[in-house]
């Protein structure tokens, strides 16, 4: 022993693994783009094995900050420090290296590799010529030590989100890092799912393993799985506080600004009207020609919503997807309003048929045109717009945008902003206006809230209510059962392309709609 | 057998030995557009290249005297012409596609510049194995005359194979090809590796070329080609973006391409311009027997502009 006085040396540092994870800390961290302060003056605590909530509707600079810490982008003042010492981490394997992990909102795993390549991949130090077998037995080994399992042979191309994200947590323990930034982890799992996936993130943070800083707006998370929260509000720390000493309320008037929206609406009771949607005994294949929708048969009234609740990769997006024309069926017949409906550009109008998909993005817009003309998409050939059906007047469709823009709250620098840079609260805000505009007969909306912040989603269920109030027959899609409770009047389970079950919400129960999601009949497992 | 082997015979055996000849360009192209599409992008400029390589390879044979320092010089000028094009594209909305077919052009409209005066003189040309020599019929003699580029093309195909599959090198590139976001996520610099394997790219596509000046046919024209550049292009997809596969497809392109003269060979003289167009059909035949309106091809790497 040489005593006490040798400097550890990095690799010395590295071996005292049983460590607590160090502090990380930003200190009135800015940035700038162009005009826009994104951040102004935040600073940030991660206590060592705590549990860390950033809080921020949309657009607050949750996502600035975090990649700011990531080496991302270049703060434009501030510091940041990891243990006692100031970084500046110039690209996220600067970060990577220094022991901080980040899990992002999109995946980052390349998806036509298996789990076991995405995994051998974020490897800093990847040996020139790789040995499959070697790095599989070390994988397999390092599985065992993990709460949960993956098949490292699959392709990450066949999992679900769930499956992705865990392996995205995976990772980042495969890679050591002390402390782990994710980004909205839970929006594209299923309830289930993200209790899971936090509360095994709390363990591991309680053992002392990791830090967890984990940007969200769900209460629900921030107060089950947070120690500490951190509010966000335009670019500015709004308030900090011990998880415990602060009630939602309390973090709901920070990230808004007092301006609570009021709690939504109970559901109108009135009975469905006229059949409009009736879908009988569709199939349909998915992208690699296997069936996936095996004879579904489903109606939808006037007035009414109904609630489809499924696993994800169960068949319901490619039924969306059958019925906002993106996908052939093989067979079986769709009817609107008692009449063949095939989903074309002229049928779509003339049975006002109308669609709010899921990543309205990628499936309603066209990113790179404006968010006037993406309003316009559905209608610029109408009359209205277009003289002769020739000359389009952009003058008309800029005043209807306009007014959508003002009646939805849609927060864009100006209509001619491509829609593809507005966030993406905003960007669904701009579809359901598109959407809902004029009399609409049947609406077709998938996860209408993936991603939002709880203002924007109060504000969706209520435009949906709203159409319902007015005749229209909603078929809503989505992961989150909270989300069908508050808004069905009757839900239908989907399980392997097939309708397994169906109840009025009303005395519907979500352990038994979860049986039958999980493809397990209600004669399965008896109630005892 | 005897020296008039014909008949039955006669073809096959022509066919294999025009395979193994013709298809050592369509080899080296389809391994480098290989290599260069693993990575993201789509390099159209390989006709240029390979033209800019034959044109270059037979200078260089003609002033040094030593064919296979051509083979070289044709390989670095590819390296050059590959670069150009990375560069190009990794300017800002800079569309791969557009910058290739204009470097094709590009490249062969220098090539018959800078080769004017090559067209009259001899140059050097690479020699052969004489792997038929147990034969004694002349025909087989013939077809199993193989060329050492055509061997080290072979050995290219399965070495690639394995850097793809089994080395660092090649995870990057298929990482960068797979998902430029994810690849930025894990650090790598996406042009860089873009440039790295469109520039290498380019070597194998003027080493291609060279085979068709100093080989087979053997002499520099302004029709050497006849666009089998961009028949490689075709053939990396009917190969699924796979190198030994390429190699498969390449002998099945040229084994086409050998029709027409496999064919006089054993006295069928009619329609040799007809048979001529068996490579361009084959072409068409693939893409549209290997596309679905429905599905993405297996295989291909997801950053591809055709592919998004």
């Amino acid at each position: 022993m040489t005593g006490a006085d040798a400097a550890p040396t990095p690799e010395l540092l590295g071996l005292a693994r049983r460590g607590p994870p160090p502090l990380l800390e930003a200190e009135g961290v800015s940035k700038r783009f162009g005009a826009f302060l994104a951040l102004d003056d935040v600073s940030l605590r991660v206590e060592p094995g705590h549990v860390h909530a950033l809080l921020g509707e949309n657009g607050a600079g949750k996502s600035t900050l975090v990649k700011c810490i990531m080496g991302y982008q270049a703060t434009d003042g501030g510091r940041i420090r990891l243990g006692d010492r100031e970084i500046v981490p110039k690209s996220p394997r600067d970060a990577q290296a220094l022991g901080i992990g980040m899990v992002y909102q999109h995946f980052t795993l390349v998806p036509n590799m298996t789990v076991c390549e995405n995994l051998v991949l974020a490897r800093p130090r990847l040996p020139f010529v790789v040995d499959w077998a070697e790095e599989r037995s070390g994988l397999a080994a390092f599985l065992t030590r993990m709460p949960f399992k993956v098949d490292l042979d699959a392709r990450v191309r066949s999992l679900s989100a769930g499956e992705k994200q865990k392996i995205e947590i995976l990772k980042q323990l495969y890679l050591e890092s002390r402390v782990v930034i994710l980004d909205e982890p839970t929006s594209v799992l299923t309830p289930s799912e993200a209790d899971e996936v936090l509360s095994m993130l709390h363990r591991m943070a309680r053992a002392g393993e990791i830090s967890i800083v984990i940007i969200t707006h769900k209460f629900r998370e921030v107060t089950q799985f947070a120690d500490e929260v951190t509010v966000l509000r335009r670019g500015r720390k709004v308030g900090y506080g011990k998880v415990g000493e602060l009630t939602p309320q309390a973090m709901a008037e920070m990230m808004m600004g007092g301006a609570v929206p009021a709690e939504t609406k109970g559901r109108a009771a009135g009975a469905a009207g006229d059949t409009r949607l009736r879908i009988a005994d569709v199939h349909a294949d998915d992208d690699v020609g296997v069936a996936a929708l095996r004879g579904v048969t489903l109606e939808v009234g006037a007035g009414e919503i109904v609630g489809i609740a499924a696993i994800a990769g169960n068949g319901q997006e490619e039924l969306v997807e059958v019925l906002a024309g993106q996908r052939p069926r093989t067979s079986g017949t769709v009817e609107v309003s008692g009449a063949d409906f095939a989903p074309t550009r002229a049928q779509l109008r003339l049975r006002r048929v109308r669609c709010l998909p899921e990543e309205p993005l990628r499936n309603a817009c066209v990113a790179t045109m404006s968010v006037a003309e993406n309003m316009a998409l559905r209608s610029f050939d109408e009359p209205r717009y277009a003289v002769f059906g020739l000359f389009v007047s952009t003058q008309k469709i800029n005043d209807t945008a306009l007014q959508l823009v003002s009646a939805y709250g849609i927060r864009a620098p100006s209509i001619h902003t491509p829609i593809g840079r507005l966030s993406g609260g905003n960007i669904q805000r701009s579809v359901l206006a598109r959407e809902l505009e004029g009399e609409v007969d049947v609406l077709i909306a998938a996860n209408p809230c993936m991603g939002l912040d709880f203002a924007a989603v109060a504000e969706v269920h209520d435009r949906i209510r709203a159409a319902r109030d007015r005749g229209t027959a909603v078929l809503l899609v989505s992961a989150d059962l909270d989300e069908i409770f508050a808004l069905a009047t009757r839900i239908l389970v989907m399980s392997e392309g097939r309708i397994v079950h169906q109840t009025p919400v009303a005395g519907a129960e979500p352990a038994v709609l979860g049986r039958f999601m999980a493809g397990h009949g209600a004669h399965d497992e008896p109630h005892a | 057998m005897s020296d008039g082997v014909g008949g039955i015979w006669g073809l096959p055996i022509a066919l294999v030995g025009g395979a193994l000849r013709v298809s050592a360009p369509y080899l080296f192209v389809s391994l480098g557009e290989c290599l260069t599409e693993k990575s993201g992008r789509i390099n159209l400029g390989q006709e240029g290249t390979l033209i800019m390589g034959a044109m270059s390879g037979y200078g260089v044979s003609y002033l040094s005297g030593s064919p296979w320092l051509g083979v070289l010089a044709a390989g670095c000028v590819g390296v050059v012409l590959g670069a150009a094009h990375a560069w190009l594209c990794s300017l800002p909305r800079v569309n791969d596609v557009a910058v290739g077919i204009a470097l094709m052009l590009f490249g062969t409209g220098l090539a018959f510049f800078l080769g004017k005066p090559l067209i009259q003189p001899k140059a050097p040309r690479l020699s052969s194995f004489e792997l038929g020599a147990w034969s004694s019929s002349a025909p087989v003699r013939a077809a199993l005359e193989i060329n050492g580029l055509f061997l080290v093309g072979v050995a290219a195909a399965f070495a690639m194979r394995f850097v793809f599959q089994r080395t660092r090198w090649g995870l990057v590139v298929r990482i960068v090809g797979e998902d430029a976001d994810a690849a930025r996520a894990l650090g790598y610099d996406v042009n860089r590796v873009r440039f790295a394997a469109t520039a290498v790219g380019g070597f194998f596509a003027g080493v291609g070329g060279s085979f068709l000046s100093l080989y087979y046919p053997g002499s520099w024209s302004e029709g050497l080609s006849s666009g089998q550049g961009l028949m490689a292009v075709a053939l990396v997809i009917f190969a699924r973006w796979d190198p030994v596969r390429c190699l498969l497809a390449s002998l099945l392109f040229g084994g086409a391409g050998a029709i027409g003269p496999a064919l006089q060979s054993i006295g069928i003289l009619g329609g040799y311009n007809l048979y001529a167009t068996a490579p361009y059909v084959l072409t068409f035949v693939i893409m549209i027997a290997t596309s679905s309106a429905r599905r993405t091809l297996a295989g291909q790497p997801a950053e591809l502009t055709v592919a998004r």
